[in-house]
C-alpha cells in the first residue's frame, strides 16, 4: 500500500466558481476517500473484492442521491455538488464512483422522479443512507447499444405482474436489495419495475473475469415468472425516454468522475516526473515529458470548464441529452488518454499497483463503453447537429 | 457543560508562502485556508466527544474577519453547537487572547480549549494568556482529557514519559496531538451548519503589545549530496566545511 499523496490542480482558478459549501463537500469527500478507501483500493481491485463495508460511509458523505430532497433522505444539493462528489470518488477509483452513480442516478433518480409517494418513502431513505443498495437493469445479452430492442417483458396477471427475461452487465446487482428493471408490457411499451431481493424466481448471479472495474460488483438479473406486486411499477413515466433520462443524470456524473481519474493520473505523473532522475536530471526537464504534462493539464482544464458549464445548465433545467453526451464522451476519452500518457511517464513503475495509473486505465475501458459507448455518443452529437439519426 | 473552543484558520500545507507590505504581512492572495489542525482535530473533536457523552454545548470562537467564515462553517459542520466571530483582524497573541477572554468572562465556560499552536505562526501563547486574564488554571500541550463531574484529568508528554495532571473546572487548556482523532464532516453536518448560529460581535478595545518588523523565507533547500558509505573522510570534510555543523 502506498500513501495517497494526491493534490488537486486548479489551473484556471475554477474554485472561484464554487461556493464555500461546494468546497466543504468536496474536501470532506476527499478526506474520507483518502482515509477510508485509498489504503484498501489496490487490494480490492487485485482481489476483485467489492468493499461493501464502505456503503454507510458513502451515504454519510452524501454520495447517494445528494440532489434528492431532504424529506426522502437526500441532501437537496445542486448538480455541481453531485459532480464534485463523483469527481472525488473517481479520483480514487471508477468502480467506487460507479457504485455511487448507479445508486444515485439510476436507482434513486427514477424512484424520485417517476415513483409513487409510497415507493419514495419506502426506498429512498434506505438507499440514501447506504443501508440498501440498488441496481439498474437495462442492458440485455442481445441488446446493449440498442436498449429499445429489449425482450424482457411482463404480463398483467390481475393483482400482480409476471416478469420474464434477463439483464446482463448490471452494476451492483448481486448484492442489491432492489433492482429498477426496464421491461416491456404486453403492448411493447417500456416501464420501470421495482424488483426486490427475495422475490420468487428472481436471481442475480455475479459475473466474473472482468479486467476492469474490479472493485465494483457486476452481475446478471434473471427473471423466471417473477410475481411483481402492482404497486412496484413506476407510475410516473413510460417509454424509452424514462430510462434514458436516468442515463442523462448518470452520464453527467461520469463526465465529472472522469476528470477525477484524469486529475489523479496527472498529479501522480507530475510528481513522478519531478522526482525521477535519468541522465542526471529530473525527467520533467525533458521536452517530451513536458509536452505530455502540458497537454494533460490543458485537457483537464478544458474538461473542467465544459463540465462546470454543463452543471449550471442542468441546475437551470436547460442541459440537453446531446450536451451531456458530448461531455461524457469528451471527458472519458480525455481521461483514458491521460492515463495512458501518465503510465508512460511512470516507466515500468506505472504498470505496478504502487501507483493508481494502471487501475484507472483499466477502469476507464469500462467507463468509455458503459452508459452509451464512445461511438454512440458521437452519433448522438452527429444526429443533434445534422438532424439525421445514423444509428440504424 | 459549556465548552468554548478557539478556532483559527491556517494556510493549507500546500499553499505557496509569500509576504506583502514590505514583508510585514502574510500574503493571503490565492491561499486556501483550512481550520488550524490543532484546533480542529484535537480541541474541537475532543470537546464534541465530551458533550456527546455528557450533554452540553460546544461554542467556537474566532477573532477574525469574514474571510474566516468558511473555516468556522466547517467547525459547525463537524458538530459545534454555535459559533462566535469577533470581527477584527487578529493582531498579536495578547490582542486575540484579550478578545476571547473578554467574551468568555461574560458567558462563563467550564473549559476553554485552544490548539497547542497555529501551524502558521506557531506562537502557542493565546491559551496561556486567556487563562491569565480569566485568572484560571492552564494546562498546556495536553494529549488526553477526561472529565468526572468538575474534575478533569489530563495527560501531557514530558521528556521521557507522561505527566498526569488533575484540575478543577473552570480552566483553560491547549490541545496537542493524541487528544482525539480527525473527524470528517458528514453531509448531515454540512447541511446542519447552514442554519447554525454564527454570531458576529464587535471587538473590545485592546492594545497590541507586539508588532511584526518583518518576515523572511528560509533558505531554499540545497540538493542532497551523496557520499559513498566507505568514504567517511569526505563526509566529515563536507560536514565541517560546507554544512558547518561539526
Ligand atoms: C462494467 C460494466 C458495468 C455495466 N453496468 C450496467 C448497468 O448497471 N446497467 C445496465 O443496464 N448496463 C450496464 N452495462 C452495460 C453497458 O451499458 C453496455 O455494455 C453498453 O451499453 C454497450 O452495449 P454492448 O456491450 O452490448 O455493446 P454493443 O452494443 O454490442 O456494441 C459493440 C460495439 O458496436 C458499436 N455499435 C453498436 N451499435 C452501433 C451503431 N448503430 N453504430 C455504430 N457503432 C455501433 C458500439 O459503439 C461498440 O463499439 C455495464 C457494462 C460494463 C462493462
Amino acid at each position: 500500500m502506498s500513501t495517497d499523496r494526491f493534490e488537486a490542480h486548479d489551473y484556471y482558478l475554477m474554485d472561484e466558481l464554487l461556493t464555500e459549501e461546494h468546497k466543504l463537500i468536496r474536501e470532506a469527500a476527499r478526506a474520507w476517500v483518502k482515509k477510508e478507501v485509498s489504503p484498501i483500493i489496490e487490494d480490492c481491485f487485485e482481489k476483485c473484492d467489492f468493499p461493501k463495508h464502505l456503503l454507510p460511509g458513502l451515504g454519510e458523505i452524501g454520495a447517494f442521491g445528494p440532489y434528492i430532497p431532504e424529506e426522502y433522505g437526500g441532501a437537496g444539493l445542486d448538480q455541481i455538488s453531485y459532480g464534485l462528489l463523483m469527481q472525488e470518488l473517481e479520483r480514487c477509483d471508477s468502480g467506487l464512483r460507479s457504485t455511487a452513480s448507479v445508486q444515485s442516478s439510476l436507482v434513486m433518480y427514477p424512484i424520485w422522479k417517476y415513483g409513487s409517494e409510497e415507493q419514495k418513502k419506502k426506498f429512498l431513505p434506505k438507499l440514501a443512507s447506504g443501508e440498501w443498495l440498488g441496481c439498474f437493469g437495462l442492458t440485455e445479452p442481445d441488446h446493449g447499444s440498442n436498449p429499445g430492442g429489449m425482450v424482457t417483458h411482463f404480463k398483467d396477471a390481475g393483482d400482480h405482474y409476471v416478469l420474464n427475461g434477463a439483464k446482463m452487465w448490471i452494476s451492483n446487482s448481486p448484492i442489491s436489495q432492489v433492482a429498477v428493471v426496464w421491461a416491456k408490457d404486453e403492448s411493447g411499451r417500456i416501464h420501470g419495475l421495482l424488483v426486490e431481493q427475495g422475490m420468487e424466481g428472481f436471481t442475480a448471479p455475479e459475473m466474473h473475469g472482468k479486467h476492469s472495474l474490479r472493485a465494483s460488483i457486476t452481475g446478471e438479473l434473471i427473471f423466471d415468472n417473477v410475481m411483481v406486486p402492482k404497486e412496484n411499477l413506476l407510475p410516473g413515466r413510460s417509454g424509452l425516454g424514462a430510462p434514458l433520462s436516468c442515463l442523462d443524470s448518470a452520464r453527467y456524473g461520469i463526465a465529472w468522475g472522469a476528470i477525477g481519474a484524469a486529475m489523479d493520473c496527472y498529479d501522480s505523473a507530475l510528481r513522478y516526473a519531478q522526482e525521477r532522475i535519468q541522465f542526471d536530471k529530473p525527467i520533467a526537464s525533458f521536452q517530451l515529458i513536458q509536452k505530455k504534462l502540458a497537454e494533460m493539464v490543458t485537457e483537464i482544464t478544458k474538461a473542467q470548464l465544459l463540465t462546470h458549464r454543463l452543471g449550471t445548465l442542468r441546475d437551470e433545467g436547460r442541459a440537453t441529452s446531446a450536451q451531456i453526451s458530448m461531455a461524457k464522451r469528451n471527458n472519458v476519452e480525455m481521461a483514458i488518454n491521460i492515463a495512458r500518457e501518465a503510465r508512460q511517464i511512470h516507466g515500468a513503475m506505472g504498470i505496478t499497483s504502487e501507483y493508481s495509473i494502471m487501475r484507472h486505465m483499466a477502469n476507464l475501458e469500462s467507463v468509455i463503453t458503459y452508459e452509451g459507448t464512445h461511438d454512440i455518443h458521437l452519433l448522438i452529437t452527429g444526429m443533434d447537429v445534422t438532424g439525421i439519426p445514423a444509428f440504424s | 457543560m459549556k465548552l468554548l473552543v478557539c478556532i483559527s484558520k491556517a494556510p493549507d500545507t500546500t499553499a505557496k508562502i509569500a509576504f506583502t507590505d514590505g514583508n510585514t504581512k502574510f500574503d493571503e492572495n490565492g491561499v486556501q485556508f483550512i481550520v488550524n489542525p490543532y484546533d480542529e482535530w484535537y480541541a474541537l473533536v475532543r470537546a464534541l466527544e465530551l458533550t456527546e457523552a455528557n450533554g452540553g454545548t460546544v461554542t467556537t470562537i474566532t477573532v477574525g474577519t469574514n474571510s474566516d467564515d468558511p473555516t468556522i462553517r466547517k467547525a459547525l459542520a463537524i458538530g459545534a453547537t454555535d459559533a462566535v466571530r469577533i470581527d477584527a483582524v487578529p493582531k498579536d497573541a495578547y490582542y486575540v487572547a484579550n478578545q476571547i477572554a473578554s467574551y468568555a468572562k461574560i458567558h462563563g465556560y467550564d473549559i476553554v480549549m485552544t490548539g497547542k499552536e497555529t501551524i502558521n505562526y506557531n506562537g502557542a501563547q493565546v491559551g496561556a494568556m486567556i487563562a491569565e486574564i480569566l485568572d484560571q488554571p492552564f494546562v498546556s500541550l495536553a494529549t488526553k482529557l477526561d472529565l468526572q463531574e468538575n474534575t478533569a484529568t489530563l495527560e501531557r508528554d514530558v521528556s521521557g514519559g507522561v505527566e498526569i495532571v488533575e484540575v478543577s473546572t473552570p480552566f483553560v487548556l491547549s490541545a496537542a496531538k493524541g487528544m482525539s482523532e480527525q473527524r470528517i464532516p458528514n453531509m448531515r453536518g454540512i447541511m446542519a451548519a447552514r442554519t447554525k448560529p454564527l454570531q458576529v460581535i464587535e471587538p473590545v478595545a485592546s492594545e497590541e503589545l507586539t508588532s511584526v518588523v518583518s518576515y523572511s523565507m528560509p533558505d531554499s533547500k540545497a540538493a542532497c549530496k551523496y557520499v559513498d558509505a566507505e568514504n567517511a573522510e569526505e563526509l566529515i570534510h563536507l560536514l565541517h566545511t560546507e554544512a558547518k555543523v561539526i
